[in-house]
């Protein structure tokens, strides 16, 4: 047994370290002093200074969506960790594996309203999948290695760990625990036989079935699981927004995104299938539409390893819980043995009809000589696809006209924030993922709302040579808002309309480059310019001003009133 | 709306019982009664908790109480058939003319006598809810000065336990 002792700094970072992390994403304060002295006393942790502690979570998300690994933030007491909350309400919608460190004012002045107190444990309870409150630097090790448990394993989430400084200061010897013992956690991986007997006996009876592959597909590492079985059963499979890439859109029998401002097509594949099988999706009220209204026809197949997930909104009549990656594999194994063969006649008949819906599209009018957002975007997407670029997005009409637009052949290509729709989210999320994916460009595409939320952030960007491109979809608006004052709110356009500065001077004074494009001929020199560029770049896209997101299902409506223009809706 | 007993077996740590009350209050659930106390296995509790929901609102509620790391078991007794305890402390102002008409009230209800000062006498009364009640409305009319009552404790009838299972098999789950 090592009998030197350490500090609670150094312990915290020995755990780290065990636990593989390399790199963490931070903000100091008074109280965490000492573990970032002990930080700078050792080179195996890399710690990236944002100006933001938003920013810090976000990235540390960016970070762990693309490597797949837990992301590591770490903040001071009070403000710093009350900063945080949005990231990890964030994390915990999408099941993103955080660990949050927050430094605490000395043990014995917790509840004294202490300089800089915040009681992070009462205020986190909600917002993240667990959280511990370390009174005694003798449990800090075990605390490590059973929040790292946590956060990845199960449905995956954040977990705040409050460290008074005392508790950092305090010594003892360091023994890093093997083993995790929790008798009141324990997620269910292998999903019961009969019950996946009867999923896939069920799809070979169904004649018009359809898989919605959702964000648990990602988490699971099972796209190539699902692949294969929607090859082999010649299912179409469509997908939630955070599901995009576990499904290749290249593919004849991908059918995009579906839900509010899903795919035409693929909103109407899940109103008129008789079987649907969901796999690692929550059924969201964005997916569902009006819910009394949904898939009525349909027998619902669902995998979760979340049980709350399953018949929280739409009753599932063959729920299985357990780790997706299992419960496909196993369904694999099982179709190999039944020797089932497709009926080819069936088969051809819904895809016809699928065929029909797919022919549908939204129909486009220009309004002004301005550039228009859509062009904007499919022109990016042509002009990078081959790089297959990470692409993060913040939240509104571009993160819409994104998921439409992109195609996405492998999962952990799309960054953007799902259950929560957080602004702000997609920049420094993209610097997560840059971290993560050293060497290669990422697209931040944003709105002009969405980008000064967190637009501090270009400064770490220029000290660490971030190569993340900013993509502003500039229409002077909170589009997506603006959009449902347009149609909903009888054109009250209620403080969206929004100014923005010149992105071109403030990138060029963070020491970024800052392009104007306003002309279609000048996009893809852009772009170019851009991506030869070695650091950050804002390119200010100025577009039309009362571009619409179709398709569109209005909330609450059912998902197969599917509006494909400003027509439909007269 | 029907009420369900709740049973909720827990690691006996600091906040648990706050985890709890938030998955309640965050989402608007009204929890009735409330109790808890540790297990002969001291590092475990038992909370018993009396909500008033629909059966798929109740579902959900166990489903996340179980998402809750300290949180080993849950049951919702009211499902099968339980026994259920509670127990009422009143203190009752008795004259001397309704002195023995009291205690025959008392005596008929199972009910004991813990304390008598200055015509103030002190009763505890066990029971079901319903039987609890009753004993208020019988004794109401001489004058209720206090009346203190618990949160229900309930346990399963028979051969049906909501403790935990083999800890072993569960130990083996965690490490695939």
């Amino acid at each position: 047994m090592d009998k030197v002792m350490y500090s609670g700094a150094q312990i915290l970072l020995k755990s780290l370290q065990q636990e593989g992390v390399e790199e963490v994403f931070g903000y100091p304060g008074g109280v965490v002093l000492p573990l970032y002295d002990a930080l700078y006393l050792q080179d195996d942790i890399k710690h990236y200074l944002v100006r933001h502690e938003q920013a810090a979570i976000h990235a540390a998300e960016g970070y762990a969506r693309v490597s797949g690994k837990a992301g590591v933030a770490i903040v001071t007491s009070g403000p710093g960790a009350c900063n945080t909350i949005t990231g990890l309400a964030n994390a915990y919608y999408d099941g993103t594996p955080l660990i949050l460190i927050t430094g605490q004012v000395n043990s014995k002045l917790i509840g004294q309203d202490a300089f800089q107190e915040a009681d992070i444990v009462g205020i986190t309870r909600s917002c993240c999948k667990h959280n511990y409150l370390v009174k005694d630097v003798r449990d800090l090790a075990r605390v490590i290695k059973e929040a790292f448990y946590i956060a990845t394993t199960g449905k995956k989430g954040p977990v705040v760990v409050d460290i008074p400084v005392d508790v950092f200061n305090a010594k003892c010897n360091f023994v890093y625990p093997k083993n995790v013992e929790l008798v009141g956690y324990n997620p269910t991986y292998k999903g019961h036989p009969l019950q996946i007997q009867r999923a896939l006996k069920t799809l070979f009876e169904a004649k018009r079935p359809v898989i919605i592959s959702g964000g648990g597909v990602v988490a699971s590492n099972a796209s190539r699981e699902l692949k294969e079985l929607a090859t082999r059963l010649s299912i179409p499979v469509v997908h939630t927004l955070m599901g995009a890439g576990t499904y290749p859109d290249n593919l004849e029998t991908s059918l995009g995104m579906m839900g509010m401002h899903g795919s035409y097509c693929a909103n109407l594949t899940v109103a008129n299938s008789d079987c649907i099988f969901a796999i690692g999706t929550r059924f969201s009220d964005r997916i569902t539409g009006c819910l009394k209204r949904f898939a009525r026809d349909a027998q619902v197949i669902h995998i979760d390893i979340d049980p709350c997930s399953i018949s929280k909104n739409v009753k599932a009549s063959i729920p299985i819980v357990g780790d997706i990656h299992y419960v496909l594999t196993e369904m694999l194994k099982y179709l190999e043995k039944s020797g089932h063969k497709i009926n080819e006649e069936q088969k051809n008949k819904w895809f016809n009809e699928i065929q029909e819906w797919k022919n549908k599209s939204v129909i486009t009018e220009k309004k002004s000589e301005k550039l228009s957002a859509l062009t904007v975007l499919k022109t990016i997407h042509e002009y990078t696809k081959n790089d297959e670029p990470i692409v993060s997005t913040e939240v509104g009409q571009h993160q819409m006209w994104t998921a439409q637009n992109f195609k996405f052949n492998e999962p952990r290509k799309l960054i953007t924030s799902g259950g929560l729709g957080t602004m702000g989210f997609g920049f420094p999320a993209a610097m997560g993922a840059a971290v993560a994916k050293k060497g290669s460009y990422i697209l931040n595409i944003a709105g002009d709302g969405s980008i000064q939320m967190n637009i501090q952030e270009l400064m770490t960007c220029v000290d660490y040579k971030f190569k993340v491109i900013n993509c502003i979809i500039n229409n002077g608006y909170l589009g997506m808002v603006r959009q449902w004052q347009e149609k909903i709110y009888d054109k009250h356009y209620s403080q969206t309309k929004i100014s923005s500065p010149d992105f071109v001077k403030l990138a060029q004074s963070y020491g970024a480059l800052g392009l104007r494009v306003e002309k279609e001929e000048d996009i893809i020199p852009a772009l170019q310019q851009a991506i030869e560029y070695d650091g950050p770049v804002m390119i200010d896209f100025v577009c039309e001003n009362c571009e619409m997101v179709y398709p569109w299902v209005l909330a609450g409506k059912p998902i197969d009133n599917v509006l494909l223009s400003g027509e439909d809706l007269k | 709306m029907k009420l369900h007993t709740i049973s909720v077996l827990v690691t006996n740590e600091v906040g648990v019982l706050s985890r709890i009350v938030d998955l309640f209050s965050g989402r608007g659930y009204n929890i009735e009664s409330l109790t808890v106390a540790p297990t002969v296995d001291s590092i475990y509790s038992r909370v018993t908790i009396v909500t008033k929901a629909d059966n798929d609102v109740v579902e959900q509620i166990c489903k996340q109480l179980n998402r809750l790391i300290p949180v080993i078991k849950v049951a919702n007794l009211s499902i099968g058939e339980a026994l259920e305890y509670e127990i009422g402390l009143i203190k009752v102002g008795v004259s001397d003319e309704v002195k023995s008409d009291f205690i025959n009230i008392v005596t008929q209800a199972n009910a004991k006598i813990l304390d008598v000062n200055d015509k103030v006498y002190t009763v505890k009364i066990d029971g079901d809810e319903k039987a609890v009640q009753t004993f208020a409305e019988l004794v109401r009319p001489y004058g209720i000065k206090e009346f203190v009552r618990s949160g229900k404790v309930a346990i399963t009838k028979g051969n049906q336990f909501s403790i935990i299972k083999n800890k072993k098999e569960e130990q083996q789950i965690k490490n695939i």
